[in-house]
């Protein structure tokens, strides 16, 4: 077990080093000039100005030596300068990381809840009115574009009905709680601050559930598919004879088994959450990594795209190397090698 | 016309046989593929014809701007006066083809590279599989956006960076099923019969490992349509003035108040996404009944 987790960790470096040589050369293969981003249009013609803006962006040095240097200041941590923001695409992530983490956070444990309890009700109520909603519910879950439907529900639930505020963490007028974790509703929460929780929770449902959707449905398909392998086998049959309610047998003997697969499915599901956090972000006006990355790539902001995409690369490979080793741990019949 | 009804009635069985071959065929195929398909062939029909159709032209001014729906336009105007419904049903004209291109070069790519490396083994396999493990260790959509804004924003430079996300998902697919049919007897039995390597896995290997291929890339399509949707929402590939779904979703998203301009555009790439995994699902079903 300690030597899978030893080998898998020793892969992540390695896939990340592939993965920041494939984004280095794509990057300097790029056809857009990276030297228009940082020189106003009409200091084009004067040659110091350029000279002066090749060297500070290191754009006269060769493509080895940039690989070289690109790579010793990404193992220091140090994912370049963005063009447009001027600042070191570390700080900007760092500032950024929160508010996508709470994000995600919200949606998981919206998508996880809706799922798992959709599932355990349409495998008791298999082919009733809950089975047939659910399924169309995750169906169009996982087909809706989540920067439409979340456009959809703004506009109905917010401009229409006015059950939730509109875009951002807070309103313009409440000043941000100090920052402990960077998340706001925990942050609020810990200084005790129950107007600014309040208000940020409700401004974070909506983006949380319109992303948390996009995942629903694997989750409720395979709690409900596997729910009801368990529910057919013995010792159910053993704990109905024995008088158990039907709740308990329900929760105390199926779910905890039917809960195993659905461990595997965090990880697909935390992937999916990464590229739904990008434009759910975009639509909600959510200050966090994906709307950095949507408008570093309209911007044509290489350093920041790509730093963007190590950042979420390198979350992609801990999830699913967390997943894989939680299911190891919980199932003793799958053994690690 | 009067001959073909007179040998219709001569020979009972030829001309009414062949409409009800295709009818009870359809009648065996899955509810689902029927429904499925049927969307995914409105589209089809939709992309191919709609340059003939009686509509607004999509790229012109058709009545004055951000007019909600009405019996002149169905789905309303956008911010420059253009018909929504018009622009909507020409929106197909992109996201077919791109879909179609993009799944295609993804099997053809993603099976090649995976049949060999199942095949073959040994380093060109490794080599091969850790090419794969790099790119979808890259989050898919951070991926594509990396790529298409490298080569230049526009429709094309999408389509190559999504073919780019895509052929590791077959490469795995056909190595599992090219690794699991080579050791199978009949393989044996070419091998000892003195069968080729292209004979041998041209027509004893790869005929049995096309179906999961096949079912998977049917139900892939819609990814890639709402892929090709998000490059472009977020302004990487469909340049304005192009009726592309995403890039109309994007000029809805500065006036949600103007619902409609973003509506045409989502149920389109909700529809067509639907019916591409309907049809998808019930392949599968049809093809593996194991599955179930």
């Amino acid at each position: 077990m300690l030597r899978y987790i030893f080998r898998r960790l020793i892969a992540v470096p390695l896939l990340l080093l592939g993965v920041a040589t494939v984004a280095f050369f794509l990057s300097q293969t790029t056809r857009g000039d990276p030297l228009s981003a940082v020189v106003p249009e009409r200091q084009m013609n004067n040659p110091e100005i350029v000279a002066a803006a090749k060297e500070r962006w290191g754009l006269d040095k060769t493509l080895a030596e940039r690989y070289v240097i690109y790579v010793s200041n990404l193992a220091r941590g140090d994912l370049g300068t963005s063009f447009t923001t001027r600042r070191p695409v570390s700080a900007d992530l760092a500032e950024r990381l929160p508010a996508t983490f709470e994000l995600v956070l919200a949606a998981m444990t919206f998508a996880t809840v809706v799922g798992v309890g959709l599932g355990v009700l349409s495998a008791r109520y298999q082919n009733g009115p809950i089975d047939h909603f659910s399924r169309i519910f995750a169906l169009l879950g996982s087909s809706l574009p989540v920067f439409w439907s979340g456009l959809i529900l703004l506009y109905l639930l917010t401009v229409q009905l006015g059950w939730f505020p509109g875009p951002g963490r807070l309103s313009a007028h409440t000043p941000p709680p100090p920052p402990i974790t960077g998340l706001y509703t925990l942050d609020s929460l810990l200084t005790g601050n129950i107007p600014v929780f309040l208000e940020s929770l409700h401004r974070l449902m909506l983006p949380a559930i319109v992303l948390g959707w996009s995942v629903v449905g694997v989750i409720t398909r395979l709690v409900r598919s596997s729910l009801l392998e368990v529910l057919g086998q013995d010792y159910i049959r053993t704990a109905r004879a024995k008088g158990a309610l039907e709740g308990r047998v329900m929760i105390h003997h199926a779910l905890r088994n039917a809960l195993i697969p659905t461990l595997t499915i965090i990880g697909f599901a935390f992937a999916y959450l990464i590229t739904g956090a990008v434009l759910t972000e975009a639509v909600f006006s959510w200050p966090g990594i994906g709307s950095y990355a949507v408008s570093a790539a309209r911007a044509l902001d290489y350093p920041a795209i790509i730093g963007v995409t190590l950042l979420g690369s390198l979350a992609f490979l801990l999830a699913n190397l967390a997943t894989d080793i939680a299911y190891g741990l919980v199932n003793p019949k799958v053994k690690l090698q | 016309m009067n001959t073909v009804t007179i040998e219709a009635r001569k020979d009972g069985r030829t001309k009414p046989g062949v409409i009800r071959r295709v009818l009870s065929l359809l009648a065996g195929l899955p509810p689902s593929v029927l429904f499925g398909g049927a969307i995914v062939l409105f589209w089809l029909v939709t992309a191919l014809t709609v340059q003939f159709w009686p509509l607004h032209d999509p790229l012109a001014l058709a009545g004055r701007r951000l007019q909600p729906p009405s019996a002149d336009h169905w789905l309303g105007t956008d911010a420059l006066g253009r018909d929504v419904l018009s622009r909507t049903l020409h929106g197909a004209i992109y996201s077919m083809p791109i879909a179609t291109i993009v799944v295609l070069a993804g099997v053809v790519i993603g099976a090649a590279l995976g049949a060999i490396a199942g095949y073959v083994g040994g380093k060109v396999d490794a080599a091969i599989m850790r090419l794969v493990d790099i790119t979808v260790a890259f989050p898919p959509i951070l991926l594509a956006m990396t790529i298409t804004a490298t080569l230049g924003p526009g429709i094309v430079n999408a389509a190559i960076a999504m073919i780019i996300v895509w052929w590791p998902i077959y490469a795995r697919l056909m190595r599992a099923q090219v690794l699991e049919v080579k050791e199978r007897e009949h393989v044996e039995a070419a091998i000892a019969g003195g069968a080729g390597h292209i004979r041998i896995l041209g027509i004893h290997i790869l005929p049995l490992c096309w179906a999961p291929i096949l079912i998977n890339a049917t139900m892939d399509f819609g990814q890639v349509v709402l892929l090709a949707a998000s490059l472009s929402f977020v302004g990487l590939g469909a340049t304005p003035p192009t009726p592309e779904w995403g890039s109309m979703i994007y000029d809805g998203a500065s006036r949600f108040y103007s619902w409609w301009i973003a509506f045409g555009p989502g149920m389109a790439i909700l529809t067509l996404v639907l019916g591409f995994s309907f049809l998808g699902d019930g392949l599968r079903d049809y093809f593996d009944p194991k599955s179930q």
